[in-house]
């Protein structure tokens, strides 16, 4: 099992085809996607890579965080998640995941979160149809129906599909296919919709019904860690006492460049 | 957002590097060739008919053409910048008030007419002495 990715969602466009045929794409874009840590089967009971993306202001992390990402070299990430890898698949922390890591007409599962929709009718949430629009029906056009029985068995069933709060959840959508890679730019464009608002992260994965194409990149695709930075990788102090200034200098020195 | 403008633009300059699309505006009466896949053969087929809307910006735009074909009406929508279209060429230009043309479906013969556009003899004069001369 190999890696995932975060990306941010830009939005979506369209792409033509060699056969002349409309493409919806969504266009993602990785932010300095690093491998903070490294998760074994020795010290953590499972094998995984924790992986962070985008930029956090160093003043806005808090000092554990601080203390975490300057134990693996890297700037404040906006955002963390661990994918689950085989061992043979781990990649050393610090390197820079890169789009190449998924190859064109691959099938990958994302993972978002959807828009909110605040507290939503049994319509709108279910799909439910609704009451009548004349015969007798007054003010409930859209409410849902009856919800149970009678005095047996007196209550509503658990899970009864009710108004309430719709999006805002994890949602995974299974098998889209990578149209295009930009490792360059870091943008994935990605064949169909994707939960979430645009500038949302969303977590890419290889789909897990789906075969894993023979010319994708094993363990990942990565620029090694020495090659993210530069120097500022090499003379960032080790780890604990100045535990801030690390992240701190790194940050300066990217936004120099 | 920029980003995806930037992709849009690439596009655009791709699937237009090797054609022109000529400036047209609705009430003008557009000939497309459109590219048919037959078996493993291609061929053109032409379409011509007046524009009676523009739709979209950038890589989405597209317009909509409508003709009498035996007597039925047939409107079609096509992608601006598919690569479908071998080719676009303004036949005439019309002069009309509105921007979607919608009014002309009700209409047939003498009451679907379309006065023609002068267009100011300067950079566009090749382009209308080309289709007069068809």
């Amino acid at each position: 099992m190999r890696t995932g990715l975060i990306a941010r969602k830009l939005g979506m466009t369209r792409v033509f085809d060699d056969r002349g045929r409309h493409v919806p794409v969504t266009v993602l874009q990785l932010e300095d996607c690093q491998v903070v840590a490294q998760r074994t089967e020795e010290k953590d009971g499972y094998t995984a890579l924790q992986l962070g993306v985008g930029r956090a202001k160093t003043k806005r992390t808090t000092a554990a965080m601080r203390g975490h990402f300057a134990k693996a070299n890297v700037a404040p990430k906006r955002r963390l998640a661990e994918f689950r890898v085989s061992p043979d698949n781990l990649v050393e922390v610090g390197a820079e995941l890169t789009a190449d890591h998924f190859v064109a007409g691959q099938h990958v599962d994302v993972i978002g979160t959807s828009k909110g929709k605040g507290f939503a009718g049994a319509m709108k949430r279910w799909n439910f149809g609704g009451l009548r629009a004349s015969h007798g029906v007054s003010i409930s056009h859209r409410s849902h129906g009856s919800t149970g029985n009678r005095q047996d068995p007196g209550r509503v069933f658990k899970g009864k599909k009710m108004a309430g709060h719709l999006g805002d959840e994890r949602v995974t959508v299974h098998n889209l296919v990578i149209i295009e890679t930009r490792p360059e730019e870091g943008l994935i464009l990605v064949r169909g919709a994707v939960p979430g608002a645009k500038g949302g992260w969303v977590l890419i994965r290889d789909a897990l019904k789906k075969p894993l194409p023979e010319d994708a990149p094993r363990p990942a695709a990565f620029r090694k860690p020495e090659e993210v930075t530069g120097e500022a990788a090499a003379d960032a102090p080790a780890a604990e006492p100045p535990a801030g200034e690390a992240p701190a200098e790194e940050a300066a020195n990217e936004a120099k460049e | 957002m920029n980003i995806i403008e930037k992709l849009e633009r690439e596009q655009i300059a791709k699937l237009t590097a090797d054609k022109q699309i000529p400036d047209f505006r609705p009430g003008d009466t557009i000939k497309v060739m459109v590219k048919v896949k037959e078996g493993d053969r291609e061929r053109l087929q032409p379409f011509e008919g007046v524009c009676i809307a523009r739709n979209g910006g950038g890589i989405n735009a597209s317009f909509t053409l409508r003709k009498l074909s035996f007597g039925e009406g047939v409107e079609r929508v096509f992608p601006l910048y598919s690569p479908v279209l071998a080719s676009i060429e303004v036949v005439r230009h019309g002069r009309v008030r509105r921007a979607k043309l919608y009014y002309l479906r009700g209409r047939t013969g003498k009451a679907a007419r379309i006065p023609e556009r002068r267009i100011r003899p300067s950079a566009k004069q090749a382009k209308a002495e080309k289709s007069s001369g068809k």
